[in-house]
This record gives structure tokens, C-alpha cells and sequence, in this order.
């Protein structure tokens, strides 16, 4: 039997390697997490599909993100995050190699590497002055075999050269009040024309020296119309706009310095009413766009400057703009739609009748309508040409199309998240009951959702909201997405003009008694901008991203208060409070009113008005006077409010605890075997206000001017029960309150570091319930309901740690005892310990307190994201596991970042790298050698026996 | 091929044009323009550097940060960067490379002398001469698995025991072999007297 013995003692040898550990290993990436990378929504977009070399599409976005795509898979060659407040104005390509952008309103050009996006040079064009910025790439004009980049940005035309970036000459236009609408160059020429208006009533035409930027030529015409709108620019010589009231077309001719003006009214051209018409921005040759409520007309203009209608044409959503693919020849793309079918078609610019092309594609009706797109040509094997088209969605997502196909997708919708909520999916997709999942836990951690909303930058005039969902497997390699929903009541519509602020919320979690309820969640969107305009809610199933129900609301929402009360179907009562002041109780049904009404004195809520420095506290009063009829609306009334002197202080950063958050222990045990017992209340408030002149960042105030002051606010009586202040110190502040602790992250200005500040609240009224009996019938017994009104004795412990990472975003959010920072970094919550000392006594060590050190340690395999970056991080989720003590992560920004994380190490359970494979291999290895041992033995046994 | 080796060329043109016009203010100078400055200065990390551009995916993924990203710039081939229209007064300046960790770096831009700029690293207060961001040092972002070695394993408690399971099974039969027959027999008989089980009991050889 010796062998079995032998087998066994080397399989547990095996087994012992395989031991875990919290700390990644490199194979280990990609088991727990997935990343994404996204571009975001498309600006602007140029090809490079030159015979030799990879091909490629160089892509500018409103994420501020330059990035090249392949053309042929879903890969990103390169990308490159610029600031947050550098948009990228132009993009193109110079001399076949660079990249060359300009960005921050026209004041940096750079020029990237085609093949590896490494930024060749960089210019800065320094004026004071703001305009709009313009780049122009020309292939032909030479100056010294030099290529020249022409740049119009702060009121001043630059020449720059391609090969090092610098600026051959410039031409102030600033002192004219200029307004610049085109730079051309007819091609083969040496002569720029600059177009623009003054006062947009007259006209300006300089005509320059290409090489040396000496004026020729300036005239100027006045238009007693004023103009209004985009600029077609027709041909080298020709230009048409509108006038102010937007019912006439100007065509404006200045060759050989002459100007013409020519009035078209549109009424002339097409018999209907249009209403109101603007000129699309696309650049064709000899002809241009003129889109109304209902058509896009295509409108050519003649060599004498007539206008001549070509077509009307419906459902267009999108034109590109003209490329030439042989000798003198032009075609752009339009784009149509038919509910579920778009077609692409591609015009000849010369010959409307004709397409060259025309391709039908099967569009998910989820990705909305087509908004911009840009065509390519390229020569088949055949000799023939053929085009692909780059189209971007209303919801942001960016398809190549090519013959009829669609090539690849990317849904860049997910780079602008602006709000998370996770939960669970059933484990199958269909036909188990959810009751039969939640017996099974192990299982529910395979189903985890994220719930990914993106919708366009809150600035942009149309906004559209897509729930995007993800469904994230466990032991699969990537976040996959599960379902996307467009909400077309959150569309942009007559009814809601402008949404913003969109919100999601828990709306329904379904367990125990009501199982067989959908859970689903609200969303919660304004329109318009303004504090008073009406809200729209929507409720979506989660399992299938249907959306159940949605109305528009009568009444403004101000403020969205999740209740801590939920009725027999398990939907969570949400109150929401409008402009007036008055709060409205949803789900709208008798048992939600009723349950309101038993918790109605109870309900306490605040409400901070950052610019004018007030803090209010608010309760109820009782139903609506005014309205008829309608008992879902209360009545408010103020409780109490702090001012802050606003020449002092000002709000920056207001944090209460998470709502959902469970407290595992009231007591920390310390040294000496004795009790502190935490200051827990679901109604507190931090709140840091730092110095006026402090708010603008780094830089912008000297350690003498600058302050912060920090604050702990009970929201139901309007206690203060903290404050501390820094001085020298200001924002941005990040701040996470849990339990009985809050950390915030500042900078300190003297210091010219960051650091972070621990604070943590103990009860003192309870500290002498040091033994059974007074704990059980003692004045502040466990049973005896703690209230807010009683003045509480409470004492804080806070200690000013130094810190060394930027904290980008509101990305300090904390899952069970750590942290997240900038490219996500865990930190133990012990090193945040208050009462951390140089020289901790035996005891304290023994409680586990680390020394205190002259700063935070930044372990680099701490950090969540390992050898990633999130790009502008914007926020990071963070939620308990059904595992026990693990953690999901998930961080948002320009790419997305899951993880589960597991800080205190799991335990009884293999990891998911286990190698199930060695594991059969040696039970079936240790049943073989024991069958054969056993056999042996037996022979062995029989030939003694003989003997 | 050709273009190949030409656009290389031109890069090469393109690095001793910029190390001549660059190398003249070596020194973290400042250009005033208007209400602004300029902050010029250079990351050097060493083997990216030193190479030249051997590695340039590397060197194009660095960022300089101001201020906590107030503005964002990139490195040029040669390892410059620049920020332009910087205000007078003390500004922060952090590079991000992965791989690597930086001190976030202290600069003054003097308002009284234009053009004067002194920086000093914040993490050990050391003033610098040149604004040249070096790497305090590599980070590691993974545990190094250690590599498989006989030692590691016959160190471990189990594999002290499987040494020990082998001696007994391949090393005691031979002693026991050695033995005087004689002299066997009779400890056999002492220790069937004592009735302690001996080890040569269950020894396949020692029954024979």
C-alpha cells in the first residue's frame, strides 16, 4: 500500500503550488476582470488606405480622444486621451505620415506618427483673442519641398510647416473683429482666399500669398440681409448661406476679387412651406444641402450662380462629405432611413440620376438614427471602385460598412457613462425561476449585470438615452453586453425638448415573498435645463431591457429621495421633490400612502444650495392644499438651514453614507480589551467648503488664501457635530463615508502634496457599557432606540495622512475596507486608522495598528487595474459579492474596468485559475495505483501463502 | 522599403534639429508671451531613452499632467514636453507612465523675473536644476511567480516527507540485507518477545 501513499503525498505536492493569493499574477489577468476601450462618440474622421501599410481610420471624438482604428478588425491601433478642456477642433493628414490635430480652441497643433501615434511635434499659436478655429491640410502647396499647414485660431491665420512644426508666418486678424467662416486654396495655386464676415452683415474676402503671407488683395461688401447659419462652400469661388430670417439663400461669388451677391428666395425654389431650413455642413463640390423638418433638398448651382433643385429626398439622416476616387470625378454618400433598413447610397456629384451605389443594411433598431457618416474609396482587385462607409448612431456606436456589410461595431455609447447601477441576472436566460436561482449561490455570482447608461455630453443640443446593459460571466474572458435599450420617451421629442440630468435608480428588487416580480429599475430624467421644466420617469425590466412603463411627469424633479420602505411587491418608495417644494410619493398606489403615512414624521431630507452656501433640512407637512384630489403630494416645510459666509466659504463637496450599506459591528474592540462603540446614523452628512478663492485648482491661490474646512452636519436636527479645518489646503475634494468614517482626499498646498484626512465618530454616551449587564438594562442599552434629537456625546478621532497620487474624478469610492484611486488603487482601510502613531504600543500593535509612516504606501500591485489606465475616469461602482468577503469593481471612464476583488483573500474556495485538470488526473491516477497496488499485493500475498 | 528607410531619415533629421534648438535652454526656461509662460522640460526613462527609439510605444504612452490634469501634453521623440500659457505662481507637474513611478514635481513660475521657473520634487524635497522627470522607481504591477526549482520542492515539508518515505523504502531493505542472517534472527525473536511491531515487518524484503 506504500505506493498509494507515495501517489498521494505527490498530488498534495501538486495541490500546494496552486495555493492563492491576493496579488495578481500576469497569467492571471483577464480571469476576474475585464477591460474595454472605447473612443467615444465621432467628430470627425479621416482614412489612410494607402496601398502599402495597414489600413487604417484616424478618428477625432467628443471624448477628446484622437485614436486610429483598423479598418479591418475592431482593434485599436493607438489612442490618445488629450485633456479635458482640449477639444479637438480639426484633424487630417499631412504628407501621407502625420496625424496632424488641432486642439483647445485653436491654440495646439501636434502631428502624430501615422504607424504609432508617438507626437512627432508640437506648436502652440499664442493669441488672446477667441475665434473659430480651422485647419487646412493642402496637399498641393509647397513652400521649400516643405508642406505647409494652414490654421486659423485666435483671430490669426498661420502657416506651419509640416515637417517640424514651425510657424513660417502669421496674419493678425484679430483687430478687425473678423469672423472666419472658410480658408481656401484653390488647388495648384499659391493664392488663399480667407472668408468671413464683420457684424455678420458684411463681407470680407482677403486674398494672401501662400508663400510668405503677404496680403494681396482685401475686399469687403456689405449685405443689408445679415447672414445666419452654416456656410456651404461650393466651389473654390462660391459660397452660400442664408440670410437672418432664413428664408432667402445667398450665393456669393468672389472670383478675381469681385464680390457678387445673388438672392435666392427658397420659397422660389420649392413650392411647399418648409418652416425653418438650415444649410447641412457637408462639403460637396457644385452643389449643397439644404435640410428642412421634412426633406433634405439638394440644391446645384450653376456656373452663372443660378440655383437649380436636383432632388428632394425623405428620411435623409446624414450626408458625407464628397471624395474624389478618379480623375475629376466626386461622389458622396447620403444616408436614409426606413424604420428598421438604412440605405446607403453613393451619388455621383455630377450626374444625380445615377447611383454609383446603392446598399441596404439591417440596422438594430436599438442603435437609433444614423448621424454622421464618412465615405472612403478604394480599388478593388477588379480595378473597380469600391467605397466603405463609416457611420456613427444616435447612440453613439461607430460601424464600417462595405459592400453591404457590416464589417465591425463598436459601442462607443459606453464611453460616456454617466451612471451605474448593478445587479443581478438569471443565471439562464430564460425558463428558471428566480427562486430556484437564489438557492443557488455560487451560481448567482456568475450572473452579475452592470447597468451602463450612456448618453451624449450634457452640453450637446440632442440628447438621447441608451441603457446599455452588460452581462459580466464569471469565468468568461470579457464583459459581453447583455441587452441595449434606446428610450425613445427619453428621446429628444416635442414634449421633452432638452434631457438632461439622467438618473437611475433601484426600482424594484424582487426576494422572499415576491418572487415572481420583474425587477427593474427607474430612470429619471429632466427636460430641459432649467430647474422647473418637467421630468420623465421609465421603468426597465432589467432580465430583457424592456421598458415596462414610462410617463412624463406634470411637475418638475429637483431631488430623487429613495426610501428606506418598500411595499408588497417589493418596489422601492421613491419621493421626489420639484421646484415648489413639494414632494411627490411614487409608486402611485393606496399601499405605498399607506405606508408613507405611518413613516410620515420620520421623513427627514436635505437639500444644499452650493452656490448660494445654504444647507437646509427639510420634513413633511401634509398633503397638497392646492391640487385637487391628488394624496401622492405633500407638502414641505424647512426644519432647519446653515449658512456659510460665501466670502469665506464656499460648498464643493457634500457626502452622505450609501443608503444600502450594512454595518457588520457596532463596537471596535481597541487595545487594553477595551469598547468604542461607533457612531452609526443613516443621517449624517460631510460637507467640505473650502476658501472663494481656493476653487480653482491648483495654481490659482497662494497657502495663505486657501482653506478648507470640513464638517460633519446631522441632516435631521442640523446638528454639527465635527469640524475641522486645513489651512493651506483646497480641492478637489474626494470624500467616501462609511460607517462611522470618512476619508477625504485634498491638496495641500504648502505641502504641494496631496493627503488624505481620516475622521471617525465614536458614541461616547455608550462607552461604559463595558459589561453584560449594563449592555442588556443600562441607560444606553442595545435595545433602546437611538434618536437624533437626543443630543448625542460623541467624540471624533481624525488624523491628516499624506498622499501622493492625483485622485482623479470622483473615483475615491470604497468597497469593505479599501479604496480607489486614480488608476484605481485598493487601500486597506487600516492604513487610514486615526489613531495611528510614530511609536504604537504593544497593545495597539496587537490590535493591528501600523506604525505611522511619513506617507501613504502606493503598492504598485495594489492598484485594481493593474497595468491598465481608465482614461477620464469618471466614476467607480463598487458592490458586495454574493461570495463571501469579495467585491465587484467596476470603474468607468473612456474604458471600462471589471474586476472582482477579494481584500481580505477568499477563503474555502479554489481560485479560478485551479487547474481542475490536475486535480482529475491524480484521483484517477490514485484509483489506478491503488486497483494495481491492490492486485500486487494480492498476488504477493498468494505466492507466500504457496510457499 | 525604401519608404521605410526614408521616413527614418527624416526622423533622424528631425531629432538632431530638435536636440540643437532644445538642448540650448537645457535649463527649465520660460518663454513669456503675452499673460503666459511656457514650461519646457523632459522625462527621461532610462532603457526607453537610452535605446532611442527602439521602443517607441512606450515613450508615446507617457503623459505629463499639470495641475491634476488641468492640462494634458505628450512627449515629443526626444523625450520633451511643454506647456504653454501657464499663469505665474506654483504649479504641480505629474508624469504618468505605466510602468514607471514619478514624484510629482514642484514648479514656480516667478512673476517678478519673467522666464524664471525653479522646480523641486515633492516627494524628497530635492530642488532640481534642469526640470528633467526621471522615475524614482519601476513599478511592478504582478507578483513574480518564482520560478520552478528541485530545491524549492524537496524543501517543503512535503517534499521532506516523500525524502523520507524514499529512504525508508529503498534505503532500510538494504541494510536490512546486510545483516548477518544470524544476527537478524535473533532481534526478530527479541522483538516478537517484546511485541513490538518492527518497521522490517512491513518491509517487502525483510519477510523474504
Amino acid at each position: 500500500m506504500d505506493m498509494v501513499i507515495m501517489v498521494f503525498l505527490i498530488s498534495l505536492m501538486l495541490l500546494s503550488t496552486t495555493i492563492s493569493t491576493f496579488s495578481l499574477y500576469e497569467d492571471q489577468v483577464g480571469l476576474m476582470d475585464w477591460h474595454q476601450q472605447y473612443v467615444g462618440k465621432v467628430r470627425d474622421a479621416v482614412f489612410h488606405t494607402q496601398k502599402t501599410g495597414r489600413k487604417r481610420v484616424v478618428v477625432s471624438t467628443e471624448k477628446n480622444v484622437i485614436a486610429s482604428l483598423d479598418l479591418r478588425h475592431v482593434e485599436i491601433f493607438w489612442r490618445h486621451v488629450l485633456g479635458a478642456n482640449a477639444a479637438i477642433d480639426g484633424i487630417d493628414i499631412a504628407m501621407g505620415k502625420y496625424i496632424i490635430t488641432l486642439s483647445s480652441e485653436g491654440s495646439i497643433l501636434r502631428a502624430w506618427n501615422l504607424p504609432d501615434g508617438q507626437m512627432v511635434w508640437e506648436s502652440f499659436l499664442h493669441s488672446p483673442n477667441h475665434s473659430k478655429s480651422l485647419l487646412l491640410v493642402p496637399t498641393s502647396l509647397k513652400i521649400d519641398k516643405d508642406n505647409v499647414i494652414l490654421v486659423f485660431g485666435k483671430g490669426c491665420l498661420h502657416a506651419i510647416s509640416s515637417i517640424h512644426g514651425e510657424i513660417l508666418w502669421m496674419k493678425d486678424f484679430a483687430a478687425e473683429s473678423f469672423d472666419v467662416q472658410h480658408v481656401i486654396q484653390p488647388l495648384g495655386s499659391d493664392i488663399i482666399y480667407v472668408v468671413g464676415f464683420v457684424d455678420s452683415s458684411q463681407f470680407n474676402v482677403y486674398q494672401m500669398n501662400a508663400k510668405n503671407g503677404e496680403l494681396l488683395k482685401h475686399e469687403s461688401a456689405a449685405f443689408s440681409g445679415g447672414f445666419s447659419g452654416e456656410v456651404s462652400l461650393v466651389s473654390s469661388s462660391t459660397l452660400v448661406m442664408l440670410d437672418s430670417t432664413g428664408s432667402t439663400l445667398i450665393t456669393v461669388n468672389f472670383h478675381n476679387g469681385e464680390i457678387n451677391f445673388q438672392k435666392t428666395h427658397i420659397s422660389d425654389l420649392i413650392e411647399e412651406t418648409l418652416g425653418m431650413a438650415m444649410i447641412l455642413p457637408s462639403k460637396l463640390t457644385g452643389m449643397f444641402a439644404l435640410k428642412t423638418s421634412t426633406f433634405t433638398i439638394f440644391i446645384r448651382v450653376t456656373r452663372e450662380g443660378k440655383l437649380e433643385v436636383v432632388d428632394e429626398i425623405n428620411h435623409v439622416t446624414a450626408v458625407s462629405d464628397a471624395v474624389s476616387f478618379s480623375e475629376g470625378q466626386q461622389a458622396f454618400a447620403l444616408v436614409e432611413h426606413h424604420y428598421n433598413d438604412i440605405y446607403v447610397t453613393l451619388k455621383l456629384g455630377q450626374e444625380w440620376n445615377s447611383d454609383l451605389l446603392k446598399e441596404s443594411i439591417k440596422l438594430d433598431r436599438q442603435r437609433g438614427m444614423v448621424h454622421k457618416v464618412f465615405i472612403n474609396n478604394y480599388i478593388r482587385t477588379d480595378k473597380s471602385h469600391g467605397f466603405r462607409a463609416l457611420i456613427v448612431m444616435e447612440d453613439h456606436s461607430l460601424l464600417l460598412l462595405q459592400q453591404g456589410e457590416i464589417v465591425w461595431s463598436r459601442e462607443d455609447g459606453l464611453a460616456s457613462v454617466i451612471d451605474v447601477t448593478m445587479s443581478e441576472l438569471p443565471v439562464e436566460k430564460k425558463g428558471v425561476s428566480v427562486a430556484k436561482v437564489e438557492q443557488n449561490l455560487f451560481e448567482w455570482l456568475k450572473g452579475h449585470i452592470l447597468k451602463i447608461k450612456g448618453t451624449l455630453m450634457l452640453a450637446s443640443p440632442e440628447d438621447v438615452v441608451a441603457i446599455q446593459a452588460m452581462r459580466l460571466k464569471s469565468f468568461e474572458k470579457n464583459g459581453r453586453i447583455v441587452w441595449s435599450l434606446l428610450l425613445n420617451s427619453l428621446r429628444k421629442s416635442e414634449t421633452c425638448v432638452n434631457p438632461t440630468r439622467v438618473n437611475l435608480y433601484q426600482w424594484q428588487v424582487p426576494h422572499h415573498h415576491a418572487m415572481g416580480e420583474n425587477p427593474s429599475v427607474l430612470v429619471v430624467c429632466r427636460c430641459g435645463s432649467s430647474s422647473d421644466s418637467p421630468g420623465v420617469l421609465s421603468f426597465v425590466y432589467i432580465y430583457t431591457g424592456k421598458e415596462l412603463s414610462s410617463s412624463s411627469l406634470v411637475h418638475s424633479i429637483v431631488q430623487v429621495i429613495s426610501l428606506p420602505f418598500t411595499d408588497s411587491t417589493e418596489q422601492r418608495l421613491h419621493l421626489l421633490i420639484d421646484a415648489q417644494q413639494q414632494a411627490h410619493l411614487y409608486p402611485k398606489t393606496p399601499e405605498a400612502v399607506g405606508i408613507f403615512q405611518r413613516e410620515f414624521s420620520n421623513i427627514y431630507w436635505y437639500s444644499v444650495e452650493a452656490d448660494d452656501g445654504i444647507i437646509k433640512g427639510h420634513a413633511l407637512k401634509g398633503n397638497c392644499v392646492g391640487q385637487v384630489s391628488d394624496e401622492y403630494c405633500f407638502e414641505t416645510k424647512d426644519m432647519w438651514s446653515i449658512v456659510f459666509p460665501l466670502e469665506s466659504e464656499k460648498i464643493l463637496t457634500t457626502v452622505t453614507r450609501k443608503l444600502n450599506e450594512v454595518v457588520h459591528t457596532q463596537a471596535k474592540v481597541i487595545a487594553e480589551r477595551d469598547v468604542m462603540y461607533k457612531y452609526i446614523s443613516k443621517n449624517l452628512l460631510f460637507v467640505v467648503t473650502v476658501a472663494p478663492k481656493a476653487t480653482g485648482g491648483i495654481g490659482s491661490a497662494t497657502p495663505e488664501e486657501s482653506w478648507l474646512v470640513a464638517y460633519l452636519v446631522d441632516t435631521v436636527t442640523g446638528h454639527m457635530l465635527h469640524r475641522m479645518t486645513h489651512h493651506g489646503s483646497h480641492g478637489p475634494v474626494h470624500a467616501v463615508f462609511s460607517e462611522n468614517w470618512v476619508v477625504y482626499h485634498y491638496f495641500n498646498l504648502r505641502a504641494h502634496r496631496y493627503e488624505m484626512s481620516v475622521v471617525e465618530i465614536f458614541d461616547q454616551s455608550r462607552a461604559d457599557n463595558k459589561d453584560v449587564w449594563k449592555l442588556a438594562v443600562g441607560k444606553h442599552n442595545l435595545a433602546s432606540p437611538i434618536s437624533s434629537y437626543s443630543r448625542p456625546e460623541v467624540i471624533t478621532k481624525s488624523q491628516v495622512l499624506l498622499f501622493y497620487l492625483f485622485c482623479e474624478s470622483n473615483s475615491c469610492y470604497f468597497y469593505g475596507q479599501g479604496y480607489n484611486f486614480k488608476a484605481v488603487l485598493a487601500l486597506n482601510k487600516h492604513f487610514l486608522d486615526p489613531r495611528r502613531s510614530i511609536n504604537p504600543t504593544q497593545a495597539e500593535r496587537e490590535e493591528g495598528i501600523i506604525p505611522l509612516t511619513d506617507s501613504l504606501p502606493i503598492i504598485p500591485q495594489s492598484y485594481v487595474t493593474h497595468a491598465l489606465q481608465v482614461e477620464g475616469l469618471r466614476g467607480v461602482v463598487t458592490a458586495p459579492a454574493k461570495l463571501e468577503s469579495t467585491a465587484l469593481v467596476f470603474a468607468y471612464g473612456v474604458r471600462l474596468f471589471f474586476t472582482r476583488l477579494a481584500p481580505s483573500r477568499t477563503y474555502d474556495s479554489l481560485t479560478e485559475d485551479f487547474n481542475y485538470d490536475s486535480l482529475l488526473i491524480t484521483i484517477v491516477a490514485l484509483v489506478v495505483a491503488t486497483f494495481v497496488t491492490w492486485i500486487l499485493s494480492e498476488k504477493k500475498e498468494l505466492r507466500d501463502k504457496w510457499r | 522599403m525604401a519608404s521605410i528607410l526614408r521616413s527614418k531619415s527624416v526622423l533622424l533629421i528631425l531629432y538632431i534639429q530638435l536636440c540643437l534648438s532644445l538642448l540650448a535652454p537645457a535649463l527649465a526656461i520660460s518663454s513669456g508671451s503675452g499673460d503666459g509662460y511656457a514650461i519646457n522640460g523632459q522625462v527621461k526613462i532610462e532603457g526607453v531613452g537610452a535605446k532611442g527609439f527602439g521602443l517607441p510605444g512606450k515613450l508615446s504612452d507617457v503623459k505629463v499632467m499639470l495641475n491634476g490634469g488641468q492640462s494634458i501634453t505628450f512627449l515629443r521623440p526626444d523625450g520633451y514636453f511643454s506647456f504653454y500659457n501657464v499663469s505665474a505662481g506654483t504649479h504641480l507637474i505629474e508624469a504618468a507612465a505605466i510602468g514607471y513611478f514619478f514624484s510629482p514635481v514642484r514648479v514656480d513660475v516667478s512673476a517678478r523675473f519673467p522666464g524664471k521657473v525653479q522646480a523641486a520634487l515633492t516627494e524628497n524635497r530635492r530642488g532640481l536644476s534642469e526640470l528633467v522627470l526621471e522615475p524614482l522607481k519601476d513599478e511592478q504591477y504582478y507578483e513574480i511567480r518564482e520560478p520552478f526549482s528541485i530545491m524549492s520542492v524537496v524543501k517543503s515539508p512535503m517534499g521532506l516527507m516523500v525524502g523520507f518515505m524514499l529512504v525508508v523504502m529503498f534505503l532500510m531493505p538494504k541494510l536490512v540485507e546486510n545483516m548477518d542472517p544470524e544476527e537478524m534472527r535473533r532481534a526478530q525473536e527479541e522483538m516478537r518477545q517484546q511485541g513490538v511491531p518492527s518497521l522490517a515487518n512491513f518491509l517487502p524484503g525483510a519477510q523474504r
